[in-house]
């Protein structure tokens, strides 16, 4: 254990007995750790103890930015700076300025959707410890992880080895830095 | 042990095939199925075959467009009275067969209908293809289509904005909207299925291909929890867009005086309309494709029944629009609305009306029969006829309209040229072309929700 790792992963065979490993090891104190699966597992976010996104937040007070500035552009526009007179109609006419701010709600949303999951998932990352697994790339074909980093509180190269053996993996790793 | 035949025969209440997914498959063979077609590239022949042709009629829209910017729209069959022709004829059927994909995948995911998975990525890329092309439409008919950047709200040194009060500027904040919409849900869902692919190439160029644009997903339980979230969000806000964006497409006639465009109708009946158009063309699609590439266990005659069923659906909206159209005519007792009904079916264009009828409302009566929505030939065909008869419904909808003005001094024929077929045919082309690439660089079936979906089967056999 001379050269410098990254922590130790366990591979799973099927999504339960990792949803089940997951919170044996929340249960067990460990924190730093995260679970890969070749497709979405629900309640694997709430056994790993993450907490819920913010996504939504963002993304709602994107959208009522993209509403608020669409109509104001438009107002600004059509009654302020370059006010036309046509048949004594009233200057702000909202009826006509709904579909653009209605688009500009829904692209100011759905943009910020983007980018704010990419931003929080870190991504693009063009490096990262858990590809150096070779066992890793069936993470995206039919295997599952579960890996504890070496930054964790509790981690112990040797009794952490021996616990994640204990939640009956077919395979303990490894990971280097 | 699981009888596989009686299984795969189990069916619904309703007397449906039960299974999305056929018998025997494990997240391996799903991943190899969908996988290897791009990464193995079976039946080659039959893809250049149809590469060729596609990539022919792309040249034949680039020599069509040349010819259009060197001598100008003159070279099209628009004049006065009918100066909107093929042009927007074209634009409003290609926008409207984009519909059917963001339907599928954002709003029969928001209704939680499983089905969608195996049809999705590939509605939502013709979705991106078509739109595409029917961009390109409203930008060509501008007559000096270097000038686009006028229809954005930009500080310009004329002192001058769009007018935000007219149809035509909503129109190019919804198009390119949901253009932009439906291309981040699209990528948002590709993700993990590129580091799948990035993951079982042993290609070195595709390695870099895949890898650059999964953009180092690992599947991480964070990463998941973002990622459906931000999905989950995006459906909710491209649900009402895709309808928006049709209704908006609609108030370019309807906010109009015209006869036969003045109608309140329009934006509901548009929006059937696209729907309608837009399985019409996945069903063009994805039935020769489930052949070809062998995916019958994928998308299974459940998929192609439940399609079968929103073309129905749909379509007896649009005989609706077509029958309220003629009611409201006669009921509003005005002589302009009368006398446009009365050429619409009886006129110069009668003809054109009456295909309109067959095709888009008697023909798929059809698919009230059930042998018609399980055999693929049959659906094959009443799709492409309603396919046909909703760019004939825009044709007399543009054209008829517009032939006879309020005043006999204005009345005309349209005839479109050579110039305005090679345009229509060359869109086709340009779709086909980028369709045949995706097949060939891109998984058409989502890799991940269809694993998703295997893993909630299983354990509803448990």
């Amino acid at each position: 254990m001379s050269t410098p790792f990254f922590g130790l992963m366990a591979e799973f065979e099927d999504h339960e007995i990792l949803l089940h490993a997951a919170r044996r090891a929340r249960e067990e104190g460990y924190r730093n750790m995260d679970a890969f699966s070749p497709f979405p597992v629900e309640g694997l976010d709430q056994a790993l103890g993450l907490p819920r996104s913010r996504i939504p937040l963002i993304v709602l007070l994107a959208g009522i930015c993209g509403a608020g500035g669409g109509y104001f552009m438009e107002w600004y526009a059509m009654a302020k700076d370059y006010p036309l007179n046509i048949g004594g109609r009233p200057l702000n006419s909202w009826p006509a300025f709904i579909p653009i701010a209605f688009e500009l709600t829904v692209l100011c949303a759905a943009l910020t959707a983007m980018i704010s999951m990419l931003a929080f998932n870190r991504l693009p990352c063009p490096y990262h410890p858990v590809f150096n697994v070779p066992e890793f790339a069936r993470a995206s074909l039919d295997r599952f992880f579960l890996c504890v980093e070496r930054t964790d509180p509790l981690f112990d190269p040797a009794a952490t080895r021996k616990f994640l053996e204990s939640l009956g993996p077919c395979k303990v790793m490894e990971v280097a830095e | 042990m699981i009888d596989t035949d009686a299984e795969a025969r189990r069916v619904t209440p309703l007397n449906y095939p039960a299974r999305l997914i056929g018998p025997g498959e494990s997240y391996e063979s799903v991943t190899e199925t969908i996988g290897s077609i791009v990464l193995h590239h079976p039946r080659p022949r039959l893809w250049w075959a149809g590469f060729v042709v596609a990539f022919a009629l792309l040249m034949m829209f680039l020599m069509a467009v040349t010819v259009l910017f060197l001598r100008g729209i003159g070279v099209w069959g628009v004049n006065v009275p009918v100066a909107w022709g093929f042009a927007i004829v074209n634009f409003v059927w290609w926008i409207g067969i984009g519909h059917a994909g963001t339907f599928i995948s954002a709003i029969l995911l928001l209704v939680q209908q499983p089905w969608r998975t195996s049809i999705n990525r590939l509605t939502e890329a013709m979705t991106l293809f078509a739109v595409a092309c029917a961009g390109t439409f409203p930008l060509l008919h501008l007559g000096r289509p270097w000038l686009f950047y006028w229809l954005l709200p930009y500080p310009d040194t004329m002192g001058l904005w769009p007018q935000f009060r007219s149809p035509l500027v909503w129109d190019v904040f919804a198009v390119s909207t949901y253009f932009t919409v439906s291309l981040i849900f699209w990528y948002a869902g590709l993700i993990p299925d590129l580091a799948t692919l990035r993951d079982r190439t042993t290609i070195r160029w595709r390695k870099y291909f895949y890898g650059i644009l999964a953009m180092g997903w690992r599947g991480s339980a964070r990463h998941w929890q973002r990622q459906q979230t931000a999905y989950l969000l995006l459906a909710g806000l491209a649900a009402p867009l895709v309808l928006s964006v049709h209704s908006v497409v609609s108030f370019d006639f309807a906010v109009a005086i015209v006869p036969g465009w003045h109608s309140t109708i329009f934006p509901p009946y548009f929006v059937a309309g696209a729907i309608y158009s837009g399985f019409a063309m996945v069903l063009n699609i994805v039935i020769p494709l489930r052949k070809i590439y062998r995916l019958e266990s994928l998308i299974t005659v459940r998929h192609l029944n439940n399609m079968a069923n929103i073309m129905l659906v749909t379509g007896m909206m649009v005989a609706y629009g077509y029958f309220m159209e003629a009611f409201m005519a006669w009921y509003s007792g005005d002589i302009f609305d009368e006398s446009m009904m009365h050429d619409r079916a009886f006129g110069a264009y009668a003809w054109i009306f009456w295909a309109l009828m067959l095709f888009n409302v008697v023909i798929p009566q059809a698919l009230w029969s059930r042998r018609v929505r399980t055999t693929p030939l049959f659906l094959f065909v009443v799709a492409l006829f309603v396919n046909i008869g909703m760019w004939v419904e825009r044709f007399v909808i543009v054209i008829t309209s517009l032939h006879r003005d309020f005043v006999p001094s204005s009345w005309g024929m349209y005839f479109p040229t050579r110039w305005d077929v090679m345009t229509l045919l060359g869109t086709v082309g340009l779709f086909l072309t980028l369709l045949f690439l995706f097949l060939r660089l891109l998984p058409m079936i989502s890799i991940t929700e269809v694993r998703a979906l295997l893993a909630e089967q299983r354990e509803e056999e448990k």
